[in-house]
């Protein structure tokens, strides 16, 4: 498979705008800058990018607690979601949100959210929407490993595969599940197994090659938007970092970490592939890099100066028209 | 007496009571590899074993739904909802099995099941991990409902409430389980059922639990200093309320005051301020007074979360326009 | 149907359990029409042969978890049919009272956990008393039955799951009559069988024909062999339909003609009767006693259930907490 350099480019720029986003999180949030907890998507960036590469503007994702990776592979801005993260007026939820909870509607992202499991049916409603309306759009719901025993995956996947709705269901198995891990609450090696449950497709992918995500991805939107439904996604990763940050670990070892993230890196993957291949060089991933990182310190910078919400904002936004 | 923190005080309870009845098992996420997200069930599992202190997959509707069976098996559970905010995802559970089986079948069963919620606003946690949630529990018939606001408290109604019959909802905020407080030696139990006059006073009541307790004894200090004495009642439990010993404090005081997070509408408050008024109208000097929440959810931004929190101020300032 | 491995005696013994269950119903509903009973009731008419057949391979310290359409699974589970229908008829004899009704009849005693109004509850209930049978180290298992409703409520996935996981001694048996209400399975599910989805847990998943007593028999004594030995739960999809209304007075306007009157053919009485004569031609006589004494025993009921009083209006308040403690159950 070919892809156009400047396609190439944009996958670099996302994923590591992704990871060094993540990673300055971190430090702000271990440094006492950012309120409330953050779950970082370290490691897992191939999939959001991937699976976003083969969307439009005008499709749907649903994400996670850890959404920020799909946030900006959506094509949310940086600048509205570290306000976010920090609680600041500019924030794209005008602070009300925070980490878990950011959502852009003008790129399609239907928000993070806070209860695990609670992406797939506001997914399943946006397919529905668009099969109604003809409209053509697909919508993604991005959900864990964990998140999959909700009764909610079983009543919307059901639901999106009677209904042959445009819903892909994206889970991201990083084989671990806040403390536990996968396989303590699961009987099954593959959670792609259940799409057989509804007579849908139901693929095992390299989480950790963004090409691979690419690919199953494109051909699932394919299925979606000619009117055959939907398709279960099954991305193999691994959570890198601890739940959130400021996670002790006590259930892991490092190295075992450490083992994962040396032999898996979806970036080096990434930079290995495109140099190796000749269809990039390291000095273009050098800028791209260094671009996103500027990019991160800008949007670090204006997100300490910018203000707290006012009093006022409180009672702003809880209906459409206010309430005393 | 010795100091304890409030969740070493469940974990005793929770410890004393495995040990004393085999029925007795605890199941939730992430209680058993971390010892539960506020270490409220640190070393369990290597006193009870992995069987008794289960690790369950993120399935709410079945912890609970099992709890209920388990229970009509001849079991006595305890279950852990993680955050209370997660009671939302399995109501039926909740609301139409374990409340209602026992009546419902004409008491042909009890139903021994404690629910265990934390709750409460802390460290910016927004939305969706931030709420009070008790008052929708005292309006359903079946359940009953404890929520302490101190170690001992918090010893001695988990205790109580495990070797209740009936199944019982604690509410521990979060904030709570850090504090430390004495705590009785021996099989401490705290009847439910039972309010605490914490401080005696004679110029108004004012009625609380859980976190806001803490506020109302700080206000009393300061109304102590203007010259206006307040006795404190800590409510413990919210279903069934204590109505004699709010009766007998107003005898003495006339004026009431009902303070607590959660949200004012619709709140416990509201359910004692109804009754005092139907039943015990004429002990009244004053209109009766209420502090809670605004009505609107729990932002994130540290602006304005701080805006949705009771203050000892608050309440000393509606102390005083009470006693004006 | 192969009568082979059981003997005459089991056979008629099947037959007069079935012969309650279409019995009771009938009776019920005809009273219901004539306005004798309030609330609702849901018929299990049609479907005598999966609870008779999975109760028979259950042994009487097994429990099980019933639905809103229960009578069956109550009847086949040992329970009592004067007491059932007083309960139907709301009066202070029933099983529950008075207080609990068609949709909520329970007998812990025979393991019977309860019916239950809500679609889908009583399978995660299942599962947690199967962990409770595990916990205690009991030979005892469970089994929850539900319909194909059932089978696409969240609670299904969590349950199913979290038995899979925990290899909990229980089986799942979905009695797929092909509709929710009005709603025929092919329109909210994409697959032929509800049993696939025992695929996604890792447990088997079988199909048998649910109007064949002997097949649900077999079957239901397959799993419960394997929930026993600690192999964990099985999903069994039994294939059935039910005759009357979801609710007496549903005129079934959503069931093709056609469709009703090829079931009927496959009638799960008719079948059994031409299996036993054909094995035991000597048998009618027997058969025509059991009839006798079912419909006295449902005409005995009937009449104990109109000449029960009605609860104490005392009793509107008992029962809600284990201690009756009045101050606690103050308005
Ligand atoms: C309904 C619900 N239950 C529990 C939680 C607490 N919780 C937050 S994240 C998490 C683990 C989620 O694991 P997974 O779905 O695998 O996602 P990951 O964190 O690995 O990305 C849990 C249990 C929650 N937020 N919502
Ligand atoms: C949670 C819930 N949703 C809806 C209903 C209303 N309802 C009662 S029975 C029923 C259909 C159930 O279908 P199925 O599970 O196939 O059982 P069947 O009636 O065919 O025996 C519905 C929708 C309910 N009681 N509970
Ligand atoms: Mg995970």
């Amino acid at each position: 498979m070919e892809y156009e350099r400047d396609f190439l480019r944009h996958l670099y720029r996302r994923m590591v705008t992704i990871r060094l986003f993540e990673e300055k999180v971190g430090e702000l949030f271990l440094g006492g800058e950012i309120p409330g907890f953050v779950h970082l998507y370290v490691g897992e960036e191939a999939i959001a990018v991937g699976v976003c590469a083969a969307l439009t503007d005008k499709d749907y994702i649903t994400s996670t607690h850890r959404g920020h990776g799909h946030c900006i592979a959506k094509g949310a801005q940086i600048g509205p979601m570290m306000a976010e993260i920090f609680g600041k007026k500019p924030g794209y939820c005008k602070g009300k949100g925070g980490s878990m909870h950011i959502a852009d509607f003008s790129v399609g992202m239907l928000g993070a959210n806070g209860v695990v499991g609670g992406g797939y049916n506001l997914a399943v409603g946006a397919a529905l929407a668009a099969q109604m309306r003809k409209s053509g759009e697909v919508a993604v719901c991005f959900f864990g490993d964990g998140a999959s025993n909700r009764g909610t995956f079983h009543e919307g996947v059901n639901m999106a595969a009677a209904w042959k709705l445009p819903a892909i269901f994206v889970n991201e198995n990083n084989q671990w599940a806040s403390t536990t891990p996968y396989r303590t609450t699961n009987n099954i090696e593959d959670i792609a197994d259940r799409a057989k449950g509804y007579g849908i497709p139901g693929v095992v992918v390299d989480g950790n090659d963004v090409f691979a995500v690419i690919e199953v991805a494109k051909a699932a939107v394919a299925r979606a938007r000619e009117g055959l439904g939907p398709t279960l996604i099954e991305a193999k990763t691994y959570r890198i970092k601890g739940h959130f940050v400021g996670d002790p670990e006590k259930y892991r070892t490092k190295e075992e970490v450490q083992k994962h993230f040396t032999a898996n890196d979806p970036i080096k993957n990434f930079a290995q592939k495109v140099i190796g291949a000749g269809w990039l060089k390291q000095a273009d991933l050098d800028a791209i890099h260094a671009e996103a990182a500027r990019e991160i310190e800008q949007a670090v910078a204006a997100a300490r100066q910018a203000p707290y919400p006012d009093d006022s904002e409180l009672y702003a936004d809880l209906y459409v028209e206010g309430v005393s | 007496m010795r100091e304890i923190t409030f969740s070493e005080a469940t974990l005793e309870a929770m410890a004393e009571e495995m040990a004393r009845d085999e029925r007795v098992f605890v199941m939730g996420e992430d209680i058993a590899r971390q010892g539960g997200i506020f270490g409220q069930f640190k070393g369990l599992p290597q006193q009870f074993g992995l069987d008794r202190v289960r690790d369950t997959p993120i399935s709410e509707t079945a912890i609970v739904g099992a709890g209920v069976g388990a229970a009509l098996a001849g079991m006595r559970p305890v279950v852990d909802m993680h955050f209370a905010d997660f009671i939302t995802v399995c109501m039926d559970e909740v609301v139409n099995q374990m409340a209602k089986i026992r009546y419902m079948f004409g008491g042909q069963c009890t139903m021994p099941l404690v629910l265990r919620a934390p709750d409460g606003i802390i460290r910016s946690a927004a939305a969706q991990h931030s709420q009070s949630l008790e008052a929708w529990f005292v309006h359903v018939p079946g359940l009953k409902v404890v929520i302490p606001s101190n170690p001992a408290d918090a010893k001695g109604l988990l205790k109580a409430a495990i070797r209740s019959d009936d199944p019982v909802l604690y509410f521990e905020h979060k904030a709570l389980f850090p504090t430390k407080g004495p705590v009785p030696d021996g099989d401490h139990l705290t009847p439910i059922g039972k309010a605490a006059v914490v401080r005696p006073g004679r110029d108004l009541t004012v009625i609380s639990y859980s976190m806001t307790m803490h506020r109302a004894l700080e206000a009393a200090e300061t109304l102590a200093g203007q010259g206006i004495d307040a006795e404190i009642i800590d409510l413990r439990t919210i279903s069934p309320i204590d109505i004699d010993t709010i009766y007998a404090s107003l005898a003495k005081t006339h004026r009431l005051l009902i303070v607590h997070e959660a949200v004012k509408a619709g709140g416990v408050g509201a359910e004692i301020a109804a009754r005092v008024a139907e039943e015990a109208f004429d002990l009244l000097d004053a209109p009766i007074a209420r502090i809670g929440a605004p009505f609107v959810p729990i932002p994130f931004s540290p602006a304005l979360e701080k805006l949705v929190k009771t203050t000892a101020g608050d309440i000393v300032r509606a102390a005083q326009q009470l006693c004006r | 149907m192969n009568a082979r491995p059981y003997g005459c005696e089991d056979l008629l013994r099947f037959y007069r359990e079935m012969l309650r269950i279409r019995l009771f119903d009938l009776k019920a509903a005809e009273l219901f029409a004539q306005g004798r009973m309030a609330g609702n009731i849901h018929t299990y008419v049609g479907q005598e042969a999966v609870a008779v057949g999975a109760c028979q391979a259950l042994e009487p310290g097994d429990l099980i978890t019933a639905t809103h359409r229960g009578h069956g699974h109550c009847l086949a589970k040992g329970g009592r049919a004067d007491t059932m229908m007083a309960e139907l008829f709301g009066k202070a004899t029933g099983y529950c009272r008075g207080k609990g009704g068609s949709m909520h009849i329970a007998d812990l005693g025979l393991g019977i956990l309860g019916a239950n109004g809500i679609v889908g509850a009583g399978i995660p209930i299942a599962a947690g008393s199967a962990l409770a049978s595990k916990i205690k180290g009991g030979r005892e298992i469970t089994l929850a039955f539900f319909g194909d409703g059932a089978a696409n409520e969240g609670v299904f996935h969590e349950a199913l799951n979290m038995a899979a996981a925990w290899r909990l001694p229980v089986i799942f048996l979905c009695e797929n009559n092909r509709y929710g209400v009005s709603v025929s399975i092919d329109r909210v599910t994409n697959t032929a069988d509800i049993a696939d989805r025992a695929k996604g847990y890792g447990i088997p998943g079988v199909v048998v024909d649910g109007n064949d007593i002997l097949a649900v028999c077999e079957a239901v004594a397959a799993a419960a062999g394997r929930a026993r030995r600690g192999e964990g739960p099985t999903l069994l999809e039994a294939k059935t339909y039910r005759h009357r209304g979801h609710y007496e007075g549903d005129p079934q306007s959503y069931k093709p003609a056609a469709e009703i009157a090829a079931w009927k053919e496959r009638d799960p009485l008719d079948r059994l009767k031409k299996t036993i004569l054909a094995a035991h031609p000597d048998a009618a006589a027997a058969l025509a006693g059991i009839a006798a004494a079912v419909e006295a025993e449902i005409a005995a009921a009937v009449r104990f259930a109109e000449d029960s009083p009605y609860p104490e209006p005392a009793t509107v308040t008992s029962d809600v907490y284990a201690a009756d403690n009045e101050r606690s159950v103050a308005r």
